[in-house]
C-alpha cells in the first residue's frame, strides 16, 4: 500500500506517494534521479550509499521511505553546493584522495558529517570517523589526509 | 632536473571532478528510453546436470532467456575453450549462470526468480587440489584433472640437485581474495536494427567485443563496446565483463528493448572470478659451502571450473616463484587444476602474490637453517644487470635491488629492530603470561614483469593507437585504455602533451569506444603507461614534425624491442619485455592472548623507472599495499561443498580506515629506455611483496614459521599450540 511520505531534501520540501518501505536509496536514485548515491553492497557495509539525515550519516540502502518521514535528507548533489564541498573537494584533489570514484560522494558526505561533529580532529579520529564507508582503491591514506587539510583550513567553515 | 620540469609533477586528474560531485555516470546510473532490467538464474549445486526447469508464467512484457536464444557461440573466447556463457544442460559450480529473466520491474523479476525451481541430477564434485590430483575418472575438462601443466629448467638442475650437501624444503599455501570492487559487475546493451551497444564496467573493451561478436553472431561492424566510469577492476573486470555484457546483449536482442545488468554483491562474489588458492612446494638444495646451488619448485592452482585465464596466471606465477635471485639451476613445474568452485582468475598481481610469499618465506626459513641474516642472505643471491632471468632471459637493464634494501633499512630501520625483537629472552618473558605484545619485522625483495608474458605482446595483442590532431589544436588519444581509477586518463594525456610539448589541457582522451578508438590492448599487466603510452608518445614526436598540418591522424603499432627473444614451447628467454621491482618492510604487534596482529608500520621502495604522476604513483602504491595487507592478514574467503560461505562484505571483510597505518614509500629512479620518458610498469607491483613481509613479521613476533594466507589470529593459535620444536 502506498502512502504519503514527506520529508526535506536537498532544501526543498517533497512529498512522495509511495510504498513506505522501499528503500530511500531506490527513491532517491529510480524516482528521483540522484544518482550520486552508489549501492556498493545494499546491506549497510560499504557507505557508498552515505546521505545526511538531520546532518548525521546514514545508509540509504537500509532506510525505508517511512523512516525519513519529517526529516532532513541531504545527498551529494545538494551537498556539492555548498562552501565546505568546495573546501573537500580541493582538499581531495590535491591529496589524491580519488581513484575509482564509486565511495567518493558517499566519503565526502562521511567527511561532512565528521566535521560538523567535531571541526578539528586528529587522523584517529579522522579515520574512526570515516570507517564505515569502504574505499578498495586508495588504502585510505590520502582521503584522511585531505578531510585533515580541510579541517585545517577550514577555519569557520565547521 | 629541476622540480617544476619533471613529467612526475603531480596534476589534477582529469576524471576528478564528476566523480566527487557525484555526476560520473556509472552503468547502474545510465538510462535509456524504454530500458528493461535483467536478473540471473544461477547453479545452486557444484556440478550437476539440469533435469529440468520449473518456471512461473510470466506477465507481459517479461521474457527468458537461455542457451537456446544465443544465436552464435555459447563458449567464451578464451586461451581454453570451456566456458559457456549459459549453462547448457549442466552446471560446474555455483553461482554458474542458467538462464536471465528480463523485464521492467526489478522487484517483480526478484520475485519471479525466487519462483523458478531448477532440479538438478547432482555429481560428486572435485573440491580442492587433492581432490583433483587423485581423480582417476570423471574429470571436470576433457580426460585430465588440470586444464594446463608446465615444466621448465635452468642450468643443470639434475647434476646440481645430486652433488649437493643437503636440501631445505617448504610446503606453502595461499587462500582466495576476492576483488570486492565497490562497484559490481554491470552492463547495458542496446540492439538496435541488427547492431548492438554495449555500456558497461571493464577493464577490456575488446575482449567484450569480441564475446559479444561470438555468441550474437554479428560482424565487427555490428558491435560496439564504450566503457564508462568503472568503480575498480584490480582484474576481477578483466576476462569475467565479458559474461554479463553478452547477457545483457542477448536479452536486448530478444526483447527489442535497451537491457540493464547489475549485480547484487552477493551474486558478484560468488559468480565472479577470485585469486587462486595455491599450494607451492620449494626445494632449495645447499652446497658444501652453504651456497644455494639448485631449486625445486612445484606449483599447483585450484583453478575452478573453467579454464578462463588460469593458463597465463600460472605461467607468471611460474616465472617468479624464483624470486629476485641468482640460482644457477632450477625446475620449475606446474599445474592448474580444475575444481567445482568459482573460476579462479586475473588479480592485480596475477600469480605474483603467491609467488613471492612462497620464494620469500622459504628464503626466511633457509636463512635461518643456515645461521644467516635473512637480508644478508638476499643480497649475496640479488639478480643483477647481465644475469639471467628464471627463464635464461638477458637481463640487459641496471637492477637497482641492492639500492632498494638500503633505502628500506634508512627508512624503517630494519635491521636494527629485527635484531632488537629476536632478543629472545625478552620473548621468553613476555611470553610467561606477561601480556606485553609480542613484535615483529620482516622483509621482502620482489620484481613484476611489465606487460604481457612471454612474446604475448607482439604475437598475441599486437597494440595499436592513434592520435588525432584536431583544427582547433586539440589533439585527441585514440586507444582502447580503461579508465578504472589508476589514473591513465591523466597519465596518458600527460605523455602527449609532454612530448608535443602542448599545455595538458589540449589533449582530450575519453573513455574508450570501440567505434572510435583502434584496439591498444586490455588494460591489464601493468602495460598501459610502458606499452600504449610509449606508442602514443611515439605519435606524438611524428606529430610534433608535422605540426603545421591542419588536422590529420598518426598511429602506431606495437613493436618488440630488439635483443629480446622468446621460446613459447620451452619455456627460455625473456619471459617480459622488462620488470619493476621492489621491497616492502612490515612491522607488527601480535597480541599475546587474542592473536590479533596490529601492523605498526608499513614501508616500500620501487623503482618503477620514471614515475609520471607522483600523486597518482603514490596513491597506486596506498592501494595496492592495503589491499595486500587485506591479502596477508584479513581477508577470508572459504569455499565448503562448493559454496562460498563470505558471501557479503560483512563476512568477507576488507580493509577499513582503522586497519592500517600509512605506507612509507620511495621510488629508486631506474630510466627504462623502451618506456616513455622512462617509465615502467607500476599498478601490481606494490601489492605483490606486501604479504610475505607480513607473514615474515609475525613469524618473528611469534617465533614460528608462517606457511600459509592468510594470516588469520585462529592460523596465529594453531601454530602457537603446536610442539616448541616446529618453531625457530
Ligand atoms: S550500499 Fe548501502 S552500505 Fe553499501
Ligand atoms: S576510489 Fe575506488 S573505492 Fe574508493
Amino acid at each position: 500500500m502506498d502512502s504519503k511520505v514527506r520529508f526535506k531534501l536537498n532544501g526543498e520540501h517533497v512529498t512522495m506517494t509511495a510504498d513506505p518501505l522501499r528503500r530511500l536509496i531506490d527513491v532517491l536514485r529510480d524516482d528521483l534521479g540522484l544518482t550520486g548515491t552508489k549501492e556498493g553492497c545494499g546491506e549497510g557495509e560499504c557507505g557508498a550509499c552515505s546521505v545526511l539525515m538531520d546532518g548525521r550519516l546514514a545508509n540509504s540502502c537500509l532506510l525505508p521511505l517511512a523512516a525519513v518521514e519529517g526529516k532532513e535528507i541531504v545527498t551529494i548533489e545538494g551537498f556539492r553546493k555548498t562552501k565546505r564541498f568546495e573546501l573537500l573537494k580541493e582538499c581531495f584533489t590535491e591529496e589524491g584522495a580519488v581513484q575509482c570514484g564509486f565511495c567518493t560522494p558517499g566519503m565526502v558526505l562521511a567527511a561532512e558529517a565528521l566535521l560538523s561533529a567535531d571541526p578539528h580532529p586528529n587522523e584517529r579520529a579522522v579515520r574512526d570517523g570515516i570507517s564505515g564507508n569502504l574505499c578498495r582503491c586508495t588504502g585510505y591514506s590520502s582521503i584522511v589526509a585531505a578531510i585533515l587539510a580541510a579541517s585545517k583550513r577550514g577555519e569557520g567553515l565547521w | 632536473m629541476k622540480d617544476e620540469a619533471r613529467i612526475g609533477k603531480p596534476m589534477r586528474r582529469t576524471d576528478f571532478d564528476d566523480k566527487v560531485e557525484g555526476t560520473a555516470v556509472f552503468t547502474a546510473d545510465m538510462d535509456l528510453p524504454g530500458m528493461l532490467h535483467a536478473i540471473t538464474l544461477r547453479s545452486s549445486a557444484p556440478r550437476a546436470q539440469i533435469a529440468r526447469i520449473d518456471l512461473p508464467a510470466l506477465p507481459e512484457g517479461y521474457f527468458y532467456v537461455d542457451h537456446r536464444d544465443i544465436p552464435g557461440s555459447n563458449v567464451m573466447p578464451s586461451p581454453i575453450l570451456d566456458q559457456p556463457f549459459l549453462a547448457a544442460g549442466r552446471v560446474n559450480y555455483v553461482g554458474e549462470p542458467i538462464m536471465l529473466i528480463v523485464g521492467p520491474d526489478r522487484q517483480v523479476l526478484s520475485d519471479i526468480l525466487k519462483d523458478a525451481r531448477v532440479h538438478y541430477l547432482e555429481e560428486r564434485p572435485v573440491l580442492s587440489i587433492e581432490d583433483a590430483e587423485a581423480a582417476t575418472g570423471g574429470f571436470i575438462y576433457a580426460d585430465k584433472p588440470y586444464f594446463v601443466s608446465y615444466e621448465y629448467c635452468k642450468g643443470d638442475f639434475e647434476r646440481a640437485a645430486e652433488e649437493a650437501a643437503f636440501f631445505i624444503e617448504d610446503e606453502y599455501r595461499t587462500g582466495y581474495q576476492e576483488h570486492a570492487y565497490l562497484e559490481t559487475q554491470s552492463m547495458l546493451a542496446s540492439f538496435v536494427d541488427g547492431n548492438v551497444t554495449v555500456y558497461g564496467s571493464m577493464q577490456c573493451p575488446y575482449s567484450v567485443k569480441e564475446s559479444v561478436q561470438a555468441a550474437l553472431r554479428l560482424g565487427p561492424e555490428n558491435v560496439r563496446v564504450v566503457q564508462l566510469p568503472t568503480g575498480g577492476g584490480f582484474g576481477g573486470k578483466e576476462d569475467y565483463p565479458s559474461i554479463p555484457a553478452v547477457h545483457a546483449a542477448l536479452a536486448s536482442m530478444k526483447s527489442g528493448r535497451p537491457v540493464k545488468l547489475v549485480f547484487d554483491r552477493k551474486e558478484d562474489i560468488i559468480s565472479t572470478t577470485k585469486r587462486h588458492p595455491c599450494r607451492i612446494r620449494i626445494r632449495s638444495y645447499i652446497g658444501r659451502e652453504g651456497t644455494i646451488v639448485a631449486r625445486d619448485v612445484d606449483v599447483s592452482t585450484d583453478a575452478g571450473a573453467y579454464a578462463g585465464l588460469s593458463s597465463v596466471v600460472l605461467q607468471r606465477l611460474s616465472f617468479s616463484v624464483c624470486g629476485a635471485y641468482d640460482v644457477e639451476n632450477l625446475r620449475v613445474r606446474s599445474r592448474a587444476y580444475a575444481t567445482n568452485k568459482c573460476v579462479s582468475g586475473a588479480f592485480r598481481g596475477f600469480g605474483g602474490p603467491q609467488a613471492f610469499f612462497a620464494v620469500e618465506m622459504h628464503t626466511e626459513h633457509i636463512a635461518e637453517r643456515l645461521g644467516r641474516d635473512s637480508l644478508a642472505l638476499r643480497r649475496s643471491y640479488f639478480l643483477e644487470q647481465g644475469d639471467t632471468s628464471s627463464t635464461g632471459g638477458l637481463l640487459s637493464s641496471p637492477i637497482r635491488l641492492g639500492e632498494i634494501a638500503d633505502a628500506l633499512e634508512k627508512t624503517s630501520g630494519y635491521s636494527v629492530k629485527r635484531a632488537l625483537y629476536s632478543n629472545s629472552a625478552a620473548r621468553e618473558k613476555r611470553m610467561e603470561g606477561c601480556p606485553t605484545p609480542l613484535k615483529g619485522i620482516g622483509i621482502s625483495m620482489f620484481f613484476h614483469g611489465c606487460g604481457f608474458t612471454g612474446s604475448g605482446e607482439k604475437d598475441t595483442l599486437k597494440a595499436k593507437v592513434k592520435l588525432k590532431k584536431n583544427k582547433d589544436g586539440t589533439v585527441e588519444i585514440l586507444a582502447s585504455c580503461a579508465e578504472i581509477g589508476q589514473g591513465s586518463q591523466t597519465t596518458l594525456r600527460k605523455i602527449v602533451a609532454r612530448a608535443l610539448d602542448i599545455p595538458v589541457g589540449m589533449v582530450v582522451h575519453r573513455y574508450p569506444d570501440t567505434g572510435r578508438c583502434p584496439d591498444s590492448g586490455p588494460t591489464v599487466a601493468s602495460r598501459s603507461v610502458m606499452i600504449v603510452g610509449r606508442l602514443l608518445m611515439d605519435c606524438a614526436l611524428e606529430m610534433k614534425g608535422r605540426w603545421k598540418e591542419e588536422d590529420f591522424e598518426v598511429t602506431r603499432s606495437y613493436t618488440y624491442p630488439e635483443g629480446l627473444c622468446w621460446d613459447n614451447d620451452k619455456f627460455q628467454g625473456n619471459a617480459y619485455p622488462e620488470y619493476s621491482w621492489g621491497g616492502n618492510v612490515v612491522e607488527v604487534e601480535v597480541d599475546p592472548l587474542t592473536f590479533e596482529v596490529k601492523v605498526t608500520g608499513v614501508w616500500g621502495a620501487y623503482d618503477i623507472g620514471e614515475p609520471m604522476d607522483d600523486r597518482i604513483v603514490a596513491g597506486q602504491i596506498d592501494g595496492a599495499v592495503a589491499q595486500g595487507l587485506g591479502y596477508a592478514g584479513m581477508e577470508v574467503l572459504t569455499v565448503e561443498a562448493g559454496r562460498v560461505l563470505q558471501d557479503n562484505l560483512t563476512t568477507y571483510a576488507i580493509p577499513t580506515s582503522v586497519d592500517f597505518p600509512r605506507t612509507v614509500a620511495c621510488l629508486i629512479p631506474n630510466p627504462y629506455k623502451e618506456g616513455p620518458f622512462g617509465a615502467k610498469g607500476l599498478g601490481e607491483l606494490p601489492l605483490v611483496g606486501v604479504a610475505p613481509a607480513f607473514a615474515a613479521a609475525v613469524g618473528q613476533a611469534i617465533g614460528k614459521r608462517i606457511l600459509r594466507l592468510p594470516v588469520t589470529p585462529e592460523y596465529i593459535m594453531r601454530l602457537m599450540e603446536e610442539e616448541a620444536e616446529d618453531g625457530f
